[in-house]
């Protein structure tokens, strides 16, 4: 430990620029993960924040809320299945909102709902909404009457809700009526008649198991597609490929990150065998000058953490709010741990050189 | 019970498909207070032997057994304590860190040792570059030093963990002779002060001045002078 923190100090400058090359990379990596996330949380808002389990689309629109429609007839099928306490009925319609004080459109997902839907309060009356705070960020503002799709009907904001959003439009939670005007005005082929939903949303009696009950739900009706509120995430256009391909994308960065520490290390033992060799002779054991190698990989990782993370936060405040970064403390412990992993994985790479170098042949050099 | 009692030493090493005997069946014994010069041509073992003496090494069969401890059967962990506390090294190249002040190098086996704070470790750095001489230039870097002390600085990091026993090999090998003997009269001063002194030479006039010279030639070893 303090042959490490010696060495540290003495020669800080041969560790600056692993240590920047590190930062850079933490901060790629709460990037593209706030990225990510921002992406997801945008997204999937309206479905995440839905109290119940399972949700009934028509099976003819393949889990897609915008296309499925679910008659009044079907959904007095589904609560006759047992293992159903209650449903409640779900409708989204994409608009443009016409914002006061503003000359660009929003973009909005006015919601019709019939409750139990967490974190948005009981429907409001027909004509009001609760906003998403997200579209504080384009000019809404509480009291404000926003004029949404072609016809511009007007919604009256009446408090606020977070993390309600639908593929990264701004949530407007309206009563169903609200809803159907919106959408029939807006989308004139896709309207639909009074009581029709997109959606069922089912409250499984507790003690129920909720699989059962959506293929019960299914065989019952004939006409529906039941999944669980997780797989209606996942169904959403585009969710699964974003996923993947930053998955992908974070699993490159944390190996280039395995890498650069594996390399500078490599690069160091190398260059310092001779004097790891004299350290050895006036004997410090293996395990000793290990521990130090990675004492040093555990303070390179944990300064680039920090250097990154001020750096990412700085550059978070830069980015335009329409760029859906959100880095979370869940995303940046994430970020911390997997490059202190990789960091430490790298590091071993020096650990069987460290221990081989041999006391006897190493003093025959050096000044 | 002599302090080192080597018994039947063998080391063989492979190069290139041939083997090289460096000790074969070596046998020696060291009294506290010893001053013991080893002598022999080059290639002839010497090295290989005060590596094993100073827990550097280890052997292929034989045992070398210092203050009660194997050092041919021991782990690298009590090899390394052993070093660190019983053993000073003098090598011919100095082997000083460079970018180290003397005193940095001279107190190095303190901290790998983890021995006593900064501030003993410092006076104990201090007290040994006294006794060789040097304390005026205890914040010098090793190439602001002469040769002779440079391997000054080495023998003050040797002493520095008050060591029973000093390994010297060829320590006046990179020097002129004016320098060679100032390096020689202080470790015999230390001698003279109570440390068992192993130097390997080929000079000698080095060799005149210790109490027993043993020789090797292939590995083998031979007494060619006792004890007086
Ligand atoms: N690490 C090693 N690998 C292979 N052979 C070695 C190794 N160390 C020593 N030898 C061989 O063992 C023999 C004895 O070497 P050693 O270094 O003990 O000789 P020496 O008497 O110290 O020689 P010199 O006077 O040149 O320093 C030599 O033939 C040498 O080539
Ligand atoms: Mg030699």
């Amino acid at each position: 430990m303090r042959l490490a923190l010696r060495e540290l100090r003495r020669s800080r400058r041969r560790f600056v620029p692993t240590t920047v090359a590190l930062a850079l990379l933490v901060v790629l990596l709460l990037m593209l993960g706030g990225l990510l996330d921002g992406l997801y949380i945008g997204s999937t808002g309206a479905l995440r924040s839905q109290d119940d389990e399972l949700v009934a689309f028509d099976r003819a629109a393949r889990e897609s809320t915008l296309r499925s429609r679910v008659e009044p007839a079907t959904r007095a099928e589904i609560e006759a299945v047992p293992g159903v306490r209650s449903t409640s009925g779900f409708g989204i319609a994409l608009v443009g909102a016409d914002v006061p004080r503003t000359d660009e459109l929003a973009d909005a997902a006015v919601m019709g709902y019939e409750g139990r839907v967490g974190g948005v309060p009981a429907p409001p009356a027909p004509g009001r909404a609760w906003a998403d705070r997200s579209l504080e960020a384009r000019g809404v503002r509480i009291g404000d009457v926003v004029r949404v799709g072609p016809t511009r009907i007007p919604l009256r904001v009446i408090g606020w809700v977070d993390d309600t959003n639908y593929l990264q439009q701004g949530g407007l939670w309206v009563e169903p009526g609200t809803w159907r005007t919106v959408l029939a005005e807006s989308r004139p082929g896709a309207a639909v008649g009074d009581d029709v939903f997109q959606n069922v949303w089912i409250d499984v009696a507790s003690g129920a198991d909720p699989l059962r009950v959506a293929a019960a739900i299914d065989a019952a009706t004939g006409t529906t597609r039941t999944i669980t509120r997780a797989e209606a995430v996942l169904a959403l256009p585009g969710i699964r490929e974003q996923n993947a391909t930053f998955t992908q994308i974070i699993g490159v960065t944390f190996l280039v990150a395995g890498l650069v520490v594996a390399l500078f290390f490599a690069l160091l033992t190398l260059e310092r065998t001779p004097m790891l060799g004299v350290l050895k002779a006036l004997g410090a054991s293996s395990r000793q000058l290990v521990g130090a190698l990675m004492t040093q990989t555990v303070a390179v990782t944990v300064v680039a953490f920090v250097v990154g993370g001020v750096v990412a936060l700085g550059l978070d405040r830069l980015i335009p709010p329409e760029v859906p970064l959100v880095v979370t403390p869940g995303r940046a412990l994430f970020v911390a741990v997997g490059i202190f992993v990789a960091a430490v994985i790298g590091g071993a790479v020096s650990l069987r050189r460290i221990i081989r170098i041999d006391p006897a042949s190493a003093i025959g050099t050096g000044t | 019970m002599a302090f080192v009692q080597c018994t039947g030493l063998c080391k063989t090493y492979t190069v290139g498909g041939e083997q090289v005997r460096a000790l074969d069946h070596v046998s020696l014994t060291v009294e506290r207070g010893d001053f013991i010069a080893i002598c022999g041509p080059s290639g002839s073992g010497k090295s290989t032997l005060a590596n094993v003496i100073g827990g550097l090494d280890q052997p292929d069969s034989g045992s070398v057994v210092v203050d009660g401890v194997d050092l041919a059967r021991a782990k690298d962990a009590e090899l390394s304590a052993y070093r660190n506390s019983h053993i000073g090294f003098v090598f011919q190249s100095f082997n000083l860190q460079s970018h180290e002040t003397a005193l940095e190098n001279v107190i190095s086996p303190l901290v790998v040792g983890g021995v006593g704070k900064k501030r003993t470790r410092r006076a104990k750095g201090m007290r040994a570059l006294e006794r060789v001489g040097l304390a005026d230039r205890a914040g010098h870097k090793p190439t602001q030093l002469s040769g002779g002390q440079r391997q000054r600085v080495a023998i003050a990091r040797a002493l520095v963990n008050n060591p029973a026993l000093i390994i010297a090999d060829e320590p006046t090998g990179n020097l002129d002779s004016h320098r060679g003997a100032e390096v020689m009269a202080e470790l015999e001063r230390l001698n003279r002060e109570g440390i068992t002194l192993v130097i390997i030479t080929h000079d000698q006039a080095v060799a005149a001045r210790a109490g027993r010279v043993l020789t090797i030639k292939d590995g083998t070893i031979t007494e060619t002078r006792g004890r007086a």
